[in-house]
């Protein structure tokens, strides 16, 4: 496995046969391992290599070769880059930060099945919160519009400014039920159904 | 071109003579890459075509976006595509300090390709302004950005000032993000 490493390295000497190299990608940053100390994720990226490519992990991190880059710079040139890393590492610290802070409000935005009577017995369900999980609303609609053959549609900033689905028919039930199906990353306790009572009535027994 | 995230609109099949053309051109702009066409589009693959903001094409086959273009201009190809034959295309190296700027998507400057770890080609085999060209980077094997020269290498060592080539897709950017489904 070392010698491939070394070719991967070298770039040009791949085999002569099947031309193309496999080319290996960071399982959390998306680029090629040796640009992970560049991006915003790069301690995660480490103990991904770590994990998945163990036997990579020397040729990528090879501090070394750092410091010898480093040590024909002027000292002027040290000083500018050592801030720039400090700038870098700041930057990095903020958007780990940001990151977790959008990972706790995923898990705490909630997701709510209406259901609104129009007519006599007749019902439709508005779907907010959605787009908090990273859906695109205007394909959720459609999905559930072909789903229970029905009408479907966005309605923009509607109540309190949100987004919501409106689903023509009573379908609270499956529509949970398809959306626990569908889209796994949305997570089920999330999702609460509640009916939007008449003004009429009055609550309580 | 691609700083900003964007998602790809529509998918439509491409023409199998629009596909041919889109062939030739290909090996026209990039002759090093003839012996590899094949692979890399097969006869009788089915490319797609997205469109992006902007007047922007890219041509995908499957999931993979092989190469893009804005309204009739050069074709640029994607990273992976680099990646997976590096040796198809001209390449310049830029030193190590200029990697963080390249990939928040900075245009390239002339002293990031001039200083000692950074490499231009030979005179002999100068390359003129205006051509594709991907970009290495120092101690790295992979290229991290696919760009238009604006300069011909032999003027960039020699005046040594301002914008070199000028940043078209780099790792990480909208491009490099977008999924294809």
């Amino acid at each position: 496995m070392a010698d491939n490493n070394n070719n991967e390295e070298a770039g040009a000497a791949a085999p002569q046969e099947p031309q193309a190299r496999i080319v290996l990608y960071c399982g959390v940053c998306t680029l090629p391992p040796e640009y992970c100390e560049f991006g915003s994720s790069a301690k995660k990226c480490k103990e991904w290599l770590e994990e998945n490519h163990p036997d990579l992990v020397a040729s990528v991190y090879n501090t070394e070769a750092v410091e010898a880059a480093m040590s024909h710079l002027t000292v002027d040139a040290l000083a500018r880059a050592e801030k720039a890393e400090q700038a870098a590492e700041k930057k990095a610290i903020k958007e780990t930060a940001k990151a977790e802070r959008e990972l706790a409000k995923k898990l705490s935005s909630k997701i709510v099945l209406k259901r609104v009577e129009r007519a006599k017995r007749k019902h439709v369900i508005v779907v907010t919160g959605l787009e908090a999980f990273g859906l695109d609303l205007k394909k959720v609609a459609k999905d559930f519009g072909k789903k229970f053959a029905c009408g479907s549609s966005v309605t923009k900033g509607a109540a309190a400014g949100q987004d919501e689905i409106v689903v023509q028919g009573d379908l609270s039930d499956d529509i949970l039920e398809y959306i626990e199906e569908k889209y796994p990353e949305v997570p089920v306790d999330n999702i609460e159904q509640v009916e939007e009572k008449k003004k009429k009535k009055s609550e309580g027994p | 071109m691609f700083k900003k995230g964007f998602t790809g609109t529509q998918k439509t099949k491409l023409k199998s003579s629009v596909q041919r053309a889109l062939r030739t051109k290909i090996t026209d702009q990039f002759p090093l890459l003839t012996p590899h066409i094949d692979e890399l589009i097969p006869k009788k693959s089915q490319l797609d075509l997205i469109k992006a903001p902007d007047r922007i094409s890219l041509y995908a086959l499957g999931t993979d976006i092989l190469f893009f273009q804005h309204h009739d201009d050069a074709l640029f190809p994607h990273l992976r595509v680099v990646h997976r034959f590096p040796q198809c295309f001209p390449t310049l190296q830029i030193d190590r300090g200029a990697i963080r700027f390249v990939l928040s998507g900075a245009q390239l400057m002339c002293p990031g390709l001039t200083s000692p770890g950074a490499r231009l080609p030979e005179r002999e085999r100068e390359v003129k302004a205006g051509t594709v060209v991907a970009i290495g980077a120092e101690g790295k094997g992979e290229a991290c950005m696919v760009g238009l020269l604006k300069m011909d290498t032999e003027a960039i060592k020699s005046v040594n000032k301002g914008v070199g080539v000028e940043t078209v897709h780099y790792l990480g950017d909208g491009l490099w993000r977008l999924d294809v489904d």
